[in-house]
């Protein structure tokens, strides 16, 4: 009885285990050049997943590549238990996925525009028209749901994507580039609907975007894409840590004739400047310890220490050398 | 799913086993049918587009000029013979007052509406950005273009079916008379080559939207091509005729049929003379021959034809165009399962 009581019990936990997409060494080449180097990328179920990185780092490709829309030139992906490639229809009849700048057929409603993706998807007629109805409502485009997209404004339309990828009740979400193109307001709006898309259903959500500050706020996990590679990947905590000069302090000394000796003299600080409450130490190792043995020994006091966080503008410009917009 | 299935079975548990079995059936619906879903919605497109509501207009009206202008010497005619064959049929071959006869109508202004509803198949995608979109759904990526294509068809089949409609029931009221079963087959018969040969358009305005990203430059190339084909291709083949044979009016006359023959020749590089020749035969059941009729030739041979021998006579015209168009078609197809979704 003891066995199969474990046996049941490990059955769901290894469920959850299971990723939601696995890569290993995926590759793209496009002749000479190579758009995605060797990924390893695992991501788990219920996640909301970041891809961040500057436009042409790889992130659609990799998308592409995910949804057996582009074939890998080396390495492998399961999405969901499939291999993408070898069974591609598989895979996108329960990914949704909103596309970089999404179009829709402006001389058609919204409705007919979700209905078109509905047939495809596959979902019985009657069916379709509840989930369009649901749907609409959750992106607030209930009411502008019978006019022709053409007049939709860019915002609606990027709203109205989201909308589509949701038609097939998709187990993943993979949404490229979500924010570009709309208010903040929007964004806003966006990001509480990828929230509630994750608690309430369960979605796993993979998010690409060039912009951290706005990911971040939704994001579990963040992967780092520079170049084609994958620079990092982790939560905001981890791929702060990652930094080399992790250690950051403002320090307020009184008393000391050359402060600036005084911390320069200490092991593994780098650089030392004034900042507006102190003076900012850069250093290599934890200051904490010794520092305040060393102000006393100058005959001085220590009048505020403060371990400065790693900040995301830090991160970013660890990775992508300031070109941040 | 099946690695998981695998695993839990190897412990030896059982539900685990089940789940996967069942999951397995639920991510397994038939995906098959895609291309029918796509024709769908493009066939509604197209005829709810403004392109086909003028293209049938204009096709309509060409062909109500033309029998128009065939039903009055036909009445004429009807009335001094006692015995002329197949009159309801005249009314699409007949050119008098320097009219096109029905069918030369079709040939000419008929791959407007093949060019009309295919020039932006795959570049309209592209450039609206929906293309992301479909592929991204379950189905193969060759139903979208295969899907458009019969959608394309059917639209044509329809578009023809109602301009014969219009201009059939226009010429029996003009004439007071219907056609017989036997010409109406051979209207049929018309009508399925015409549609064939619209279609031979359709494949090529396709090849080009696959080909250029801009739809304006697809159908450039195509009307350049249509032109070519239609209007000039006769020019062409003239020139090049009296090049090799030159003629004039004391020519023996095995010269001046090798003229003939070699000008006939070229024309037939063209679908439109294909076209001609086939309908030619088809429509009247006294033509004995799709190449040049000597005089002496068709005198010599009074009887008409049967609706088989007819298609027989036009046997591999009817061959090359379907050939052609499957061929065009290939090509395409070929271009698009090769492109990039990103391209």
């Amino acid at each position: 009885m003891t066995t199969t009581t474990i046996a049941s019990d490990t059955a769901p936990a290894e469920r959850v285990a299971t990723p939601v997409i696995s890569t290993h060494g995926l590759t793209k080449q496009y002749g000479e050049h190579t758009a995605v180097d060797g990924l390893d990328l695992t991501i788990r179920p219920g996640e909301v997943f970041g891809l961040l990185g500057p436009n042409g780092a790889g992130k659609t490709t990799t998308i592409l590549m995910l949804l057996g829309l582009t074939e890998p030139t080396a390495g492998s992906a399961e999405v969901l238990g499939h291999d993408p490639t070898r069974e591609p229809l598989l895979v996108k009849s329960r990914v949704g996925y909103l596309p970089d700048e999404v179009g829709f057929y402006d001389d058609l409603t919204a409705r007919e525009n979700l209905r078109y993706t509905a047939a495809l998807d596959r979902v019985p007629r009657r069916e379709a028209e509840d989930r369009i109805d649901a749907i609409l409502d959750d992106v607030g485009l209930f009411d502008d749901g019978d006019r022709l997209v053409g007049e939709y404004s860019r915002g609606m339309r990027q709203r109205l994507g989201v909308a589509d990828a949701l038609v097939k009740q998709p187990s993943l979400l993979i949404l490229d580039e979500p924010t570009v193109n709309i208010d903040p307001e929007g964004v806003r709006e966006l990001l509480l609907l990828v929230e509630r898309l994750r608690t309430d259903q369960g979605v796993t959500v993979v998010l690409s975007s060039h912009l951290l500050h706005q990911v971040q706020q939704v994001c579990d996990r963040i992967g780092i894409f520079v170049a084609g590679r994958l620079r990092a990947c982790g939560t905001i905590d981890e791929l702060a840590s990652d930094l080399d000069d992790r250690w950051v302090f403002t320090v307020g000394l009184s008393g000391i004739d050359e402060p600036l000796a005084v911390l320069r003299g200490l092991d593994g600080v780098g650089s030392v400047e004034r900042g507006e409450s102190g003076w900012v130490v850069h250093s290599d190792v934890d200051l904490r310890p010794f520092l305040h043995r060393a102000v006393t020994d100058a005959g001085g006091q220590l009048t505020h220490l403060t371990r400065r966080s790693a900040d995301l503008d830090a991160i970013y410009h660890r990775y992508f050398g300031g070109d941040d917009d | 799913m099946t690695e998981l299935g695998m695993r839990a079975g190897d412990d030896g548990a059982l539900d685990g086993g089940r789940l996967a079995t069942a999951d397995r059936m639920a991510d397994t619906p038939a995906f098959t049918g895609g291309w029918r879903i796509v024709a769908t919605k493009e066939f509604r497109d197209h005829v709810r587009s403004m392109r086909f509501l003028v293209l049938v207009i204009l096709l309509s009206l060409a062909g109500l000029a033309s029998v128009h202008a065939a039903s009055g010497p036909i009445r004429d005619a009807a009335d001094t013979a006692t015995r002329t064959p197949s009159i309801f049929l005249y009314l699409f071959t007949l050119a008098p007052q320097r009219i096109p006869a029905f069918h030369e109508f079709i040939g000419l202004l008929g791959p407007l509406l093949g060019i009309a509803l295919g020039f932006d198949a795959i570049n309209g995608e592209r450039s609206q950005r929906t293309l992301p979109r479909l592929v991204a759904q379950p189905i193969f990526r060759d139903e979208i273009i295969n899907g458009k294509f019969v959608a394309g068809i059917a639209t044509i089949a329809t578009a023809l079916a109602a301009v014969m409609a219009i201009v059939g029931g226009y010429g029996a009221l003009r004439l007071g008379i219907g056609p017989t079963w036997a010409e109406f087959a051979r209207v049929v018969a018309f009508y399925l080559v015409a549609v064939v040969y619209i279609a031979l358009w359709l494949a090529l305005a396709i090849l080009f939207s696959t080909w250029s990203r801009r739809a304006a430059t697809a159908a450039l190339a195509s009307l350049a091509i249509w032109l070519v084909m239609t209007m000039f291709a006769g020019l062409i083949a003239g020139v090049v005729a009296d090049a090799v044979h030159s003629v004039d009016a004391n020519s023996p006359v095995e010269e001046v049929l090798a003229n003939a023959r070699l000008e006939l020749t070229i024309r037939r590089l063209s679908p439109d003379q294909l076209y001609q020749d086939a309908t030619g035969v088809l429509l009247n059941p006294s033509r004995q021959s799709t190449g040049i009729v000597v005089t002496d030739q068709s005198a010599a041979l009074p009887s008409s034809l049967s609706l088989f021998d007819s298609l027989v006579l036009a046997w591999w015209q009817l061959v090359v165009l379907v050939a052609g168009t499957v061929v065009i078609f290939a090509v395409a197809y070929s271009i698009f399962m090769r492109q990039e979704v990103r391209a």
